[in-house]
């Protein structure tokens, strides 16, 4: 085929944008189906890791079975996964997110009944590479400085990062992204207090179930 | 133009992407506050740039000169797609550390440069191959701007390698001044352009000097112009 004249025609323009669309979202679409399940997988035991990294010690409890979702600080719902010693609860982990300077940053976090901080990590962050991704643990161990803290130590008002008045480092050149951790765990110890009762209500929720369970009877 | 002496030496040096060309200052500046981030940056840069290069070659034929922009761009986004979905789905601990950068590979205006200036005028071999020097000579450049801005701005060299080349290469790991205190400028944008500027410098005085003594020795070869 005469691809030199072919090429000159208006028609032809149309016809090869609209294919390249089509062959481009075609290969988006079939890689999507292809790699969904592989994420999923990876991103659940992510999910699985980052649990066992702020709860130190073992629970008797499949913690990703045991939830109950509540409405959060911000009218979202929020998903606590529970950890028991028998049938009490000891610890309750959820998630909680604050805004970086370059996007959400999701934290996970670790609370022990009687509210302290077990541990936070940064699940997910599209902070500065170099400056604001310290709150990776991999990268410095400023995460690990929320540990034992609760509201009362420091008290509330000194729940802030160094500039702000508080207790908590900034980093050189990145205020806003620790900044916004620290008040993320504020806003989780908040939560956490505004709803110890339903938390650490003992009943565990429908194994099957989504978890909400406020007095539903248990079988 | 398919030679490949030439090819790999104008990617390496003569036409580097950012010494010479002056393109992709963005992704450069963003991330070479570290050596290792400028390496992940340059690595996975280089594997789309020679993707993109081989698959515009193979269809130059088809696309016309009217519509070539929007085509490779189109095509372009679509393989740094594929590759974010297929690190994340299969190789997802490596995903988590360059995770970061390969968004930012779409708006590398250096691979629609290649695709423009080389891969729609040449057979799909040369254009892999010009791909995979461009990519090296932007990975040597990140890796030259990322040690010298953290060396001189928190006195390390390969902070966190092992994090992206597994355990067995933390030894590239170095503490060169201790007890630094750190000079932040260095690692904030101020301190990315300084380098930029410094090291294109010493580039430049570097190729003169060259040129002026290949013209002095009576010239065996015409030098660069």
């Amino acid at each position: 085929m005469d691809w030199e004249s072919l090429r000159g025609k208006l028609s032809y323009q149309g016809l090869l944008l609209g294919g390249t669309a089509l062959v481009t979202s075609a290969a988006l679409a079939l890689a999507s189906r292809a790699t969904t399940p592989a994420i999923e997988a990876a991103a659940a035991l992510d999910l699985k890791q980052s649990l066992a990294q702020v709860l130190p010690g073992q629970y008797d409890n499949d913690l990703l079975q045991d939830t109950v979702e509540l409405p959060g600080p911000g009218g979202e719902t929020v998903k606590v996964y529970r950890a028991r010693h028998g049938h009490q609860v000891d610890a309750v982990v959820f998630q909680v997110s604050g805004r970086g300077y370059a996007g959400p940053i999701v934290c996970m976090m670790g609370v022990d009944r009687d509210g302290r901080v077990l541990g936070v990590r940064v699940l997910k962050h599209t902070e500065t590479p170099g400056l604001g991704d310290k709150i990776e643990p991999a990268k410095a161990d400023w995460i690990h400085s929320f540990e034992h803290k609760f509201l009362g130590d420091p008290p509330p008002e000194k729940f802030a990062v160094k500039k702000d008045g508080g207790v908590f480092d900034q980093f050189a050149g990145a205020t806003i992204t620790p900044r916004a951790v620290v008040k993320a765990v504020k806003g989780g110890l908040e939560f956490f207090a505004h709803e110890k009762a339903t938390l650490l209500d003992a009943a565990p929720s429908q194994l099957a179930g989504e978890g909400k369970t406020q007095g539903s009877p248990t079988p | 133009m398919t030679d490949y002496a030439r090819i790999t030496k104008d990617g390496l040096w003569d036409n580097n992407v950012v010494f010479a060309q002056m393109l992709a200052l963005c992704p450069t500046l963003a991330v070479t506050g570290t050596a290792t981030n400028g390496l992940g940056m340059g690595l996975a840069t280089t594997a789309v740039l020679v993707a993109s290069n081989m698959l515009i070659s193979s269809l130059r034929r088809f696309i016309s000169a009217e519509v070539r922009i929007p085509v490779y761009i189109v095509f372009i986004a679509t393989l740094v797609t594929l590759v974010d979905m297929g690190l994340n789905a299969w190789v997802h601990e490596l995903y988590k550390v360059l995770g970061l950068f390969i968004a930012l590979i779409v708006v590398n205006c250096a691979i629609l440069g290649r695709a423009e200036s080389f891969a729609a005028k040449n057979p799909v071999g040369a254009s892999a191959v010009d791909g995979l020097m461009m990519g090296l000579g932007f990975t040597a450049a990140l890796v030259a701007i990322g040690g010298v801005r953290e060396i001189l701005g928190s006195g390390t060299l390969f902070a966190n390698a092992h994090l992206l080349l597994g355990p067995v290469f933390a030894f590239l790991e170095l503490k060169l001044i201790p007890e630094y205190r750190g000079f932040l400028l260095m690692i904030l944008p101020p301190g990315g352009f300084m380098a930029v500027g410094f090291l294109l410098a010493g580039k430049r005085a570097l190729d003169s000097r060259r040129a002026a003594r290949a013209e002095a020795g009576a010239a065996p070869e015409p030098a660069t112009a």
